[in-house]
């Protein structure tokens, strides 16, 4: 499968089941075209030597024919086999996304967990709870060594002392099980202090900070119950946590609206407040909301990335580069098909847990009674549910058969396909469309920087 | 070569064989929780 687009005055072809990217001229693109459209040599031959000097179209296809037996050009999904075999594997948990605290300091107007309730009550987990919890990932973990935990919410810092006993105890357990756990934090950055940014550091592999851009933009989705705006209060110690961390193992993190349709700006923003590790998501809403990005919304969308991919390569070659999240691409090296095939491990390896111990498939579940998988004193109880998302791959969803990006979101979030489709082996098309764009623009900035 | 400039050379492919081990990083603990992003993720084995 061949996928083929111009952008930014690029001509780019995607190998797609290789993996391998090509930047081409408008005579190899057009060769392109024409092969993909099940045209032949000759037939190629005939038509483009019209429009071009003959012996260049020959010279053109001699170089496709050339990639394509050396398996970078016109390769087949040899995965499919691979992939449902690999589906069948005992699976273990790897990670946890623990809800260390059914609780905000924030009220955002966009919150999937409600201002932090998740459907529910206000709770804050117990250290007893936590500990099952660590247990219960130890126990359930094979032979995996790196084992993931997050404390998420609600707001964590909330319930700080918990947090940290937690990584003392996980700490603990390490060496006598032989794991190794990687922790990270997700924050509003309400009540960060310099005792947390020490601990973080110390101890937190990777560092989530909620903003979503220009004070005003932040403000209006990001306010205290209050009303009043939280941007001058977390920004200062933003910054200063990025600098204490050498600008590397954390992201800032926003999401961007219906309301802020030019969030290229935002994510400018937030590189000129100095940030160097940034991602901003598309808000996933239900279309009742008026902040829901709605599908006549997705061109401006898509030339917002355009707009953003432009300025960072420009910004690149100055000197005063950045990542953002969504345009990062690794072509050498890069996940296996494995991971890129069999889905994001929600409902077999990365589970949530509540502040009193319940399981489900993942943070964005929870409070869905339907997915309740189990607890941690008993462990999963709804074997069958895991056994839905463990089918959850690429080849499981139609959708994404046609489609080039299906190596890149190893088939989409089953959350966001729940959320709108009803069922979380189906896709969610404004998603995907977004996914596509970005995908596209990432190698177009490697296209970019690849030719100096 | 004249008309084509290929940027990455190593094969999907490849990793059939050499991929599957599961130590590399849930997607969603990274930083999207929202969306589903692999393609930006490390190999852990090539690290």
């Amino acid at each position: 499968m061949i996928y083929q687009y111009r952008n930014n005055g690029y001509n780019i072809v995607l190998d797609v089941n290789s993996g391998s990217v090509h930047v081409v001229d408008d005579l190899v693109y057009e060769v392109m075209d024409m092969l993909n459209k099940g045209k032949n040599t000759e037939e190629t031959m005939e038509i483009l030597g019209r429009k071009y000097d003959p012996d260049e179209v020959a010279e053109a296809l001699s170089e496709c024919r050339e990639l394509k037996n050396q398996g970078m050009l016109f390769t087949e999904d040899i995965y499919k086999g691979a992939i449902q075999l690999f589906q069948k594997r005992e699976t273990v948990v790897k990670a946890l996304c623990l809800h260390i605290a059914h609780d905000c300091n924030l009220a955002c107007r966009y919150c999937f967990a409600e201002e932090g309730e998740y459907h529910g009550r206000r709770a804050l987990m117990s250290f007893e709870v936590g500990k099952k919890a660590l247990d219960f990932l130890i126990e359930n973990s094979g032979n995996r060594r790196n084992l993931e935990v997050d404390f998420f919410g609600g707001e964590p810092l909330m319930n700080w002392q918990v947090v940290k006993d937690l990584v003392a105890y996980g700490r603990s357990q390490e060496k006598l099980h032989d794991k190794k756990f990687r922790f990270t934090l997700t924050t509003n950055g309400v009540l960060l202090n310099d005792e947390v940014m020490e601990f973080a550091n110390r101890e937190m592999g990777n560092v989530v900070l909620s903003i979503d851009g220009r004070k005003e933009v932040h403000d209006f989705m990001r306010p205290f119950r209050s009303g009043a705006g939280s941007y001058e209060l977390i920004v200062p110690k933003f910054q200063k946590f990025a600098k204490s961390r050498n600008q590397e193992n954390y992201y800032v993190r926003g999401t961007f609206t219906r309301h802020n349709l030019d969030f290229a700006k935002d994510v400018l923003h937030l590189a000129d407040l100095g940030f160097k590790q940034i991602s901003m998501e598309p808000v996933v809403a239900p279309a009742t909301e008026d902040y829901a990005l709605r599908m006549e919304d997705v061109p401006a969308v898509c030339e917002q990335y355009d707009i953003l991919a432009k300025e960072m390569i420009k910004r690149e070659k100055e000197g005063k580069g950045f990542n953002f999240f969504h345009f990062m691409i690794d072509l050498s090296g890069g996940p296996c098909v494995y991971k890129r095939l069999s889905g994001c491990g929600s409902g077999t390896e990365y589970l949530a847990v509540t502040p009193w111990g319940d399981l489900y498939p993942c943070h964005q579940f929870v409070g869905e009674e339907a997915f309740l998988l189990g607890n941690v004193e008993e462990g999963i109880v709804r074997k069958d549910i895991c056994g839905q998302f463990k089918n959850c791959n690429v080849y499981a969803k139609e959708k994404c058969q046609e489609c080039f990006s299906r190596f890149y979101c190893s088939g989409g979030c089953a959350a966001n396909s729940y959320n709108f489709t009803g069922r979380i082996d189906d896709v969610y098309e404004i998603g995907c469309q977004l996914q596509r764009k970005r995908v596209e623009c990432a190698l177009m900035i490697k296209a970019a920087l690849a030719e100096d | 070569m004249k008309h084509i400039k290929t940027l990455n050379a190593k094969g999907l492919q490849n990793t059939v064989k050499s991929g599957g081990c599961g130590e590399c990083q849930t997607s969603c603990q990274s930083a999207c929780k929202t969306s589903c992003t692999v393609g930006n993720q490390s190999c852990e084995n090539g690290k």
